[in-house]
């Protein structure tokens, strides 16, 4: 697993706008600077929050990627929570899931 | 002169951003209290605020992570956020380059540090400085606790470093005031987001009040995750403002609201001599 550029990715187009722009107009180019799993490439071209949930992406990091592909906070939570019920628990790192899959502790 | 104002604050995202989604009176409440806080702080008229934070991969990253750090500028920006996100307009926070590098000095007599001549501030710092100083008038300078990214310091050097800072600010002859900022329990950006342990908070706040350093530095990591999320980590800057201090703490507020998800806290502490 190549978690750490996979994070390394979400700190750069977090913090750098013309890492972003280079995202939105070519994903491929740009994904091809960090050594990502297949998996990992892929979880980030479809903008699958749930998956880099899941393979371990630190919440801090995910949150702002998620809050720059639109997703309103509420969705964000669902995608992850709908992330674990579909590849199981979070493989890595100190964000993970203990509340039940329908709790929604804050309201949402 | 010496330090003149100690205290914590909560500075999760959601207590700007998400306000629209807490329960009114809750939140008018907490916000408050943090205008509270700002007038007290003002009253000691202090010349610099040292902001003891728990930054979130704004500035710090796994290829090259302090675990304490000191901004060393004359400005900083933030928030680093979408500003429509956090609900915090983009703006320049004053700094004071020659104060920091001067405290930066006298605490590595005694603490490794990093420092940092540039500096995006993000939630972490804008949150508490929204309320604490909204005309962004009065210089700050920044102080870093590795919480993210384990290996994290343990609590005892938390506490060293505030030792550090206590012994630099007596050092200078500006007015310093000190605020720590970070969750107790609290489960941020998962599903979990809103679940609050309130009883291990309290329990934290008590041992915080009381300045038990033994009491506050027999948490270990392991158990704080368990019990109070991958956000309890950050209690070291809570940890660290307790040994700046040294005096009794006093919280003025503290209510889980779980749409902010945190214990929403407000805790001054008196400053003594020994």
């Amino acid at each position: 697993m190549s978690l750490y550029q996979m994070q390394k990715f979400l700190f750069a187009i977090n913090r750098d706008s013309e890492v972003q722009r280079q995202f939105r107009a070519n994903p491929a180019t740009l994904l091809s600077r960090y050594e990502l799993t297949p998996e990992e490439h892929q979880a980030i071209t479809t903008h699958d929050i749930g998956l880099l949930f899941v393979l371990g992406a630190n919440g801090q990091l995910l949150m702002h990627f998620a809050a720059f592909l639109g997703m309103p906070w509420a969705d964000y939570i669902a995608a992850m929570r709908e992330g674990v019920k579909r590849h199981g628990p979070v493989r890595a790192g100190v964000y993970h899931m203990t509340t039940g899959m329908d709790e929604k502790v804050a309201g949402v | 002169m010496s330090l003149v104002f100690a205290g914590v604050a909560s500075h999760a995202p959601g207590i700007t951003g998400r306000v629209a989604l807490a329960d009114p009176i809750a939140a008018q409440e907490f916000h408050g209290a943090y205008h509270a806080m700002a007038e007290r702080l003002k009253a000691t008229r202090p010349d610099a605020l040292v902001i003891v934070a728990a930054e979130h991969f704004a500035n710090f990253f796994m290829n090259n992570m302090p675990s304490f750090a000191v901004g060393m500028a004359d400005h900083y920006e933030g928030p680093i956020e979408d500003p429509t996100w956090l609900r915090i307009e983009r703006t320049t926070i004053p700094g004071d380059a020659a104060l920091s590098r001067r405290l930066i000095v006298e605490m590595m007599q005694s603490v490794d540090l990093a420092y940092a001549e540039e500096w995006k501030f993000d939630h972490g710092i804008m949150v508490p400085l929204h309320f604490l100083t909204p005309q962004y008038d009065l210089p700050v300078i920044p102080v870093n606790i590795n919480c993210q990214g384990p290996p994290l310091a343990p609590l005892h050097r938390a506490w060293a470093l505030g030792e550090a800072l206590r012994r630099a600010a007596d050092r200078v002859e500006q007015r310093i005031a000190i605020i720590g900022t970070g969750g107790i329990s609290h489960w941020p950006a998962t599903p979990d987001s809103g679940k609050i342990n309130e009883a291990w908070d309290r329990e934290f706040l008590a041992r915080w009040q009381a300045n038990d350093r033994a009491a506050l530095l027999a948490y270990t990591d392991e158990a704080t995750y368990r019990d109070a999320g991958q956000g309890g980590f950050e209690i070291r800057t809570f940890i660290a403002i307790a040994a700046a201090a040294r005096g009794q703490g006093a919280v003025e507020h503290y209510r889980p609201i779980p749409p902010f998800a945190v214990g929403c806290t407000i805790a001054d502490m008196e400053i003594a001599e020994d």
